[in-house]
């Protein structure tokens, strides 16, 4: 089994070596022949081990020892566990179909190994995340997704908006990151290693412990850490305030976007956060930061997703909205149904991101849906699995979506922690707004009078079976994962991957009334959610296919509030004058002033001048003549002599 | 001892003697010749090191490969040699880097041919020899003899304004080091006429004349460093140097700084170092905040990574003063790292500046539609700069952080900010130079890497990644030593 652990990280970064290193020599061809077949080999490793930890079979162990420092082993290991085992099964599927769908989407494409290599590495990367047991392989692991996000985000590094994009979403993330190493920081201070099973074995002892940071303030350590952690958290999952790059991402090709920026990289806070249930629970504190965080990033980015008309940024804001669910159920500690969210969320925006990706090459890379409309009779594939992955969205009782966003729901109603109120409310309204735009772009792009023009129009056809066939594949799933809701998130699946306090139990409460998955979806007939989303359909149905001048009059009559979401609420404006303007007007005054004006031009410079002067000085005594040295040492002997006389 | 050989003489004279002997192949006519003797000169310094590393033996925390000979015997003076675990790896670092700058200037030095590749070689063997001395005037000697052939190869080959920064870096060192000289002659009267470095790990001293050495030593290893405000001498010397200068400068010349703390300040004046480590920490995290900031608005490219050095520097001063084994060690990773990484960046630099013979970020843009190999291996070290986890920049940055948050929060902090702001000006840079359309006629003429070049950047690419993926033996030599210092520090010497 130990071989097999092995297998499924190394087997993708093999073939992100041969793409990358010997792309140009093997082609093409045995480019993708090689990364997919190597992908392939590690989802069915991890479809094994899945089965493996299905009969019990948990695995904690270390591969090799990174560094031994005083007296810390940092270790290379792997934790395979449900929590984990779940995680590989879901990337390295989605990794897999995304490298099919990538044959269809970047055909032709002068970066084509390079590409290939890209997406295996961050398969990679991304496996060595979540497989890691410990906190070291996990930071690295996180900055490794993160790097691969930047390569593929600027991947046409002709464009500058690509390549701004890259790094605005680099540094936002080493943002993040920045808490993230200092939590890490905090832990091992305080635990004495970075084990996973260690710390979260000690967090009994270290609970009550408090340290003032400012002194005079107390905190608990906990709470610290958990906080610092999570703000690692906030970058990769692209939560308010960090969550700016995360639309600007999009500017990378499409495969991406559905891989990295929707399935898989950005879900890894939420991952993390699960994973470190022990010392979550400890904090409320936390707890409640991430409820009020998730809550806002839920409502306000959904919110902003119903003004655009770029297909792939709805989509994008999409993402972020549900990224906040899946936070808000973390703080509701229903970590179990913020998984299995990021689960369903992961097979349907793969469909929507990948079935926008068909929609684009059809339209030739136009991106805007009021020049689209009228393509279901054109696509049906495209068409029919974006509608099955949109009713998903919206939370339609029978589709996945609808039992992990219901599960999440009922949850944070059950929780009491602060802040539990204000979450409760965000993700309830969200319900409406998320069936709304996610209609929307359904109604826009495939139905009513198609808008684009002549050319494009006579050259639309459905997208080749490379492109469409991921999509069917991940279409399966997006219907029937969500039945699996009863054993894993309501059974014991989690069990000794996920702790949750008894004081903390909304997951418990919920499963005491769960029924199975019928009677679940009949007890949503009678609920606010159900009704929330029938609405919101019918309202984009309304707008966008019968009464299709009303938007326009809507906007007209909000024109502040729309303004405010297009300007996506001014944040990045403010951003880019407080942190980049700040940082450069600071750092030029430092070396100006600083470096130059007076360490160089006053201390360097300073001294040599003053070298210089006295040299002229002592020069005026040595002019040459006999008789003026003569005359000095006269003076000198006289000097002396007195001195020592008297 | 490898067959009984002095391999530490070796190390230190081979070069030497391979360098006087390419000096003696005389004018250009036979620069073929000179570059293959110090080649070959070179490689075998190299060779001569591995035992070091080979024959270590980790357990021990003193001194091995001991050599001593009576030097100036009225004066009690010794040529003594040998190495722990803090020297050993920053010799291999030296023998190790000087093949790849006498390979980098190959082609690109058409002049003064013999004198260049053999100012190389002289300046390896003489860092060799302030790495190993075990006496103070012996130590001494080195040390200042190693500023001569810096000296010269950025007075000689250098750009425009060379004088300038030649004498500058010159005088900054040289006024420096007089002081450590002082000191040494302070030591020699209080100790009755030693000038072995061990006896003075051992003297015991009172505070107030502790607090002076420190200063007289900090003002010697600051400057070298360059710890802030003493740094400005080494923008202005890294722009002026050739690339095989700027190479040397930033990966070797910088660490004797760094071994002078260790091998000086801490365990001979152990109480001043633990009175004044509050200075030290603030003028290092100045370093690491304030240099982070000035790198972001350079417009050469050489000075931007000359400032980045100096803030990755920041690092090792910081780690030294936080008296654990995470930061010292991490400290001791730094130096390594830095080395590997800085020679990389400036070797890339190198690479540019061959071909459009400008340092400027602004005469660049989409490089990398011409020379996407050479764009490949500057994205793997613009990350290591960056301080990426899977490079070397990670290990060093990462264990000192680690120990800084054990000392205290907010130094842990502030020098957590070098994620963003290394990133900041490192990715920026990248921006600019690699990305984009290509921007003007010079760009679109670019050739990608040759045989050579790409030779020296594997290389390193290779050590980047092995020191960032396995740090384990590299860090497993130095554990004894450090243990030692640690324990030797602690204890006071009132």
């Amino acid at each position: 089994m130990q071989t097999l652990y092995l297998l499924v990280p190394l087997a993708p970064l093999l073939g992100a070596l041969i793409a990358g290193l010997f792309g140009r020599f093997i082609g093409p061809t045995w480019s993708h022949r090689v990364t997919i077949s190597l992908v392939f080999t590690s989802l069915v490793a991890s479809l094994i081990i899945f089965m493996d930890v299905l009969d019990g079979n948990v695995y904690n162990g270390s591969v090799y020892t990174w560094l031994i420092t005083g007296d810390t082993h940092f270790e290379i290991g792997f934790l395979i566990d449900q929590l984990s085992a779940t995680m590989m099964v879901v990337v390295s599927l989605v990794s897999l179909m995304v490298h099919i769908y990538t044959i269809g989407y970047m055909h032709n494409d002068p970066g084509y190994q390079r590409f290939f290599s890209y997406i295996s590495l961050f398969t990679f990367s991304m496996m060595m995340l979540v497989m890691s047991n410990n906190f070291l392989q996990l930071f690295f692991g996180w900055e490794a997704v993160g790097l691969v996000s930047y390569l593929l985000i600027g991947f046409w590094y002709k464009r500058p908006t690509a390549i701004y994009a890259n790094m605005k979403a680099f540094l936002v993330n080493r943002v993040g990151d920045f808490g993230f190493l200092l939590g890490i920081a905090m832990v091992l201070m305080y635990f004495g290693t970075l084990d996973y099973a260690t710390v979260f074995a000690g967090v009994e002892q270290v609970s009550g412990e408090t340290v003032e940071l400012i002194p005079g303030m107390p905190w608990l350590v906990i709470s610290v850490i958990c906080i610092l952690l999570f703000i690692g958290a906030m970058g990769k999952s692209a939560q308010f305030p960090l969550h700016v790059w995360l639309p600007d991402s999009m500017e990378g090709p499409t495969p991406i976007s559905a891989l990295i920026h929707a399935a898989t990289m950005v879900t890894a806070g939420i991952f993390m956060v699960a994973r470190m249930s022990p010392l979550f629970e400890q904090s409320e504190a936390a707890l409640s930061m991430i409820l009020v965080v998730g809550g806002i990033t839920t409502l306000f980015m959904a919110l902003i997703a119903v003004v655009q008309t770029d297909i792939k940024r709805v989509v994008a804001y999409s993402t972020l909205s549900q990224l906040g669910y899946m936070t808000v159920a973390l703080g509701a500690s229903a970590y179990s149904a913020a998984i299995f969210h990021l689960m369903t969320h992961a097979f349907f925006k793969a469909v929507l991101f990948l079935g926008a990706g068909s929609v684009i090459i059809a339209m030739h890379h136009v991106q805007n849906m009021q020049q689209m409309g009228g393509l279901k009779k054109y696509m049906p594939y495209t068409y029919w699995t974006m509608f099955i992955a949109a009713v998903a969205s919206a939370g339609v009782p029978g589709f996945s979506g609808f039992f992990s966003k219901d599960a999440i729901i009922e949850a944070v109603g059950f929780a009491n922690i602060p802040g539990v109120e204000f979450a409760y409310f965000c993700v309830l309204a969200t319900v409406f707004v998320t069936a709304l735009y996610t209609f929307r772009l359904i109604f826009m792009t495939f139905h009513g009078e198609p808008r684009m023009d002549a050319h494009t129009k006579e050259h639309l056809q459905e997208s080749p079976r490379v492109v469409t066939f991921p999509l069917i594949v991940l279409a399966i799933p997006t219907i029937g994962a969500g039945w699996f809701i009863g054993p894993i998130v309501f059974g014991s699946y989690f069990d000794g991957a996920i702790h949750v306090l008894p004081q903390h139990n909304a997951i418990e409460q919920l499963g005491a009334e769960f029924t199975g998955v019928f009677g679940m979806m009949i007890h949503a007939l009678s609920t606010l959610p159900f009704w929330l989303s029938v609405a919101g359909i019918f309202t984009a149905w309304y707008l966008y296919i019968v009464r299709t001048d009303l938007p326009e009059k809507i906007k007209n009559m909000f024109l502040p509030i729309y303004t405010l979401l297009d300007r996506k609420y001014y944040i990045d404006e403010f951003y880019s004058w407080l942190f980049a303007g700040g940082s450069r007007a600071l750092s030029s005054k430092l070396w100006k002033y600083g470096d130059i004006k007076i360490i160089d031009g006053f201390f360097v410079n300073g001294a040599a001048r003053v070298v210089a002067w006295s040299a002229t000085l002592v020069r005026r005594f040595q002019t040459g003549y006999i008789y003026h040295y003569a005359f000095t040492m006269i003076v000198g002997v006289f000097v002396v002599l007195s001195l020592w006389l008297y | 001892m490898l067959f009984g050989l002095p391999l530490l003489s070796l190390v230190i004279w081979i070069p030497i003697a391979i360098g006087l002997l390419v000096l003696a192949t005389g004018d250009d006519r036979k620069a073929p010749v000179a570059r293959i003797i110090a080649m070959v000169g070179s490689v075998l310094g190299f060779l001569v090191a591995i035992p070091l590393y080979t024959q270590f033996d980790p357990a021990l925390s003193s001194m091995q490969f001991v050599e001593k000979h009576s030097w100036f015997e009225r004066f009690n003076v010794y040529y003594h040699l040998g190495i722990d675990g803090i020297s050993m790896p920053l010799i291999l670092l030296n023998c190790f880097t000087t093949p790849l700058v006498i390979m980098a200037g190959w082609e690109v030095i058409k002049e003064r041919v013999a004198q260049y590749m053999g100012a190389f070689l002289i300046m390896s063997g003489i860092v060799n020899g302030v790495f190993a001395s075990l006496d103070a005037i012996l130590f001494y000697t080195f040390w200042e003899a190693s500023l001569l052939p810096m000296f010269l190869i950025i007075g000689v080959w250098g750009g425009a304004n060379r004088v300038y920064a030649a004498i500058k870096f010159f005088l900054y060192t040289l006024l420096g080091s007089l002081l450590m000289l002082i000191a040494f002659i302070y030591l020699y009267q209080v100790s009755d006429g030693s000038f072995s470095i061990l006896d003075y790990h051992k003297l015991p001293l009172p505070i107030e004349p502790q607090i002076l050495i420190f200063i007289a030593f900090l003002l010697a290893f600051a400057v070298k460093v360059p710890m802030w405000p003493v740094h400005t001498w080494l923008p202005d010397a890294h722009v002026e140097a050739p690339t095989g200068g700027s190479v040397i400068l930033a990966a070797i010349l910088l660490k004797m700084g760094g071994y002078g703390f260790l091998r000086f300040s801490l365990p001979i004046v152990p109480d001043a170092s633990q009175y004044l480590s509050g200075m030290m920490i603030a003028l290092s995290l100045i370093a690491i905040v304030y240099i982070g900031l000035v790198a972001l608005m350079q417009v050469d490219m050489k000075k931007l990574i000359a400032y980045s050095s100096i803030a990755h520097m920041g690092f090792v001063t910081l780690g030294f003063f936080l008296f654990n084994a995470y930061g010292l060690e991490g400290a001791m990773v730094q130096m390594l790292s830095h080395g590997f990484i800085s020679a990389a960046m400036f070797l890339c630099i190198g690479v540019l500046y061959d071909r459009v013979h400008s340092r400027q970020i602004a005469d660049y843009g989409g490089v990398a539609n011409k020379m996407p190999v050479f764009a490949a291996f500057f994205m793997l070290f613009a990350m290591a700069n960056a301080g990426l986890p899977g490079t070397s920049g990670f290990v060093g940055e990462f264990m000192v952080i680690m120990g800084a948050v054990k000392v205290n929060f907010w130094y842990a902090f502030l020098a957590a900010t070098t994620l963003i702001f290394g990133a900041a000006y490192t990715l920026w840079l990248y921006k600019r130079v690699i990305f984009g359309e290509v921007a003007n006629p010079a760009v679109e003429g670019l050739k990608d890497v040759s045989k050579r070049e790409f030779a020296i950047l594997a290389i390193l690419a290779i050590a980047v990644l092995w020191i960032g993926v396995y740090p384990f033996p590299l860090t497993e030599v130095m554990h004894a030593t450090v243990d030692e210092l640690l324990a030797h520090v602690a204890q006071s010497k009132l």
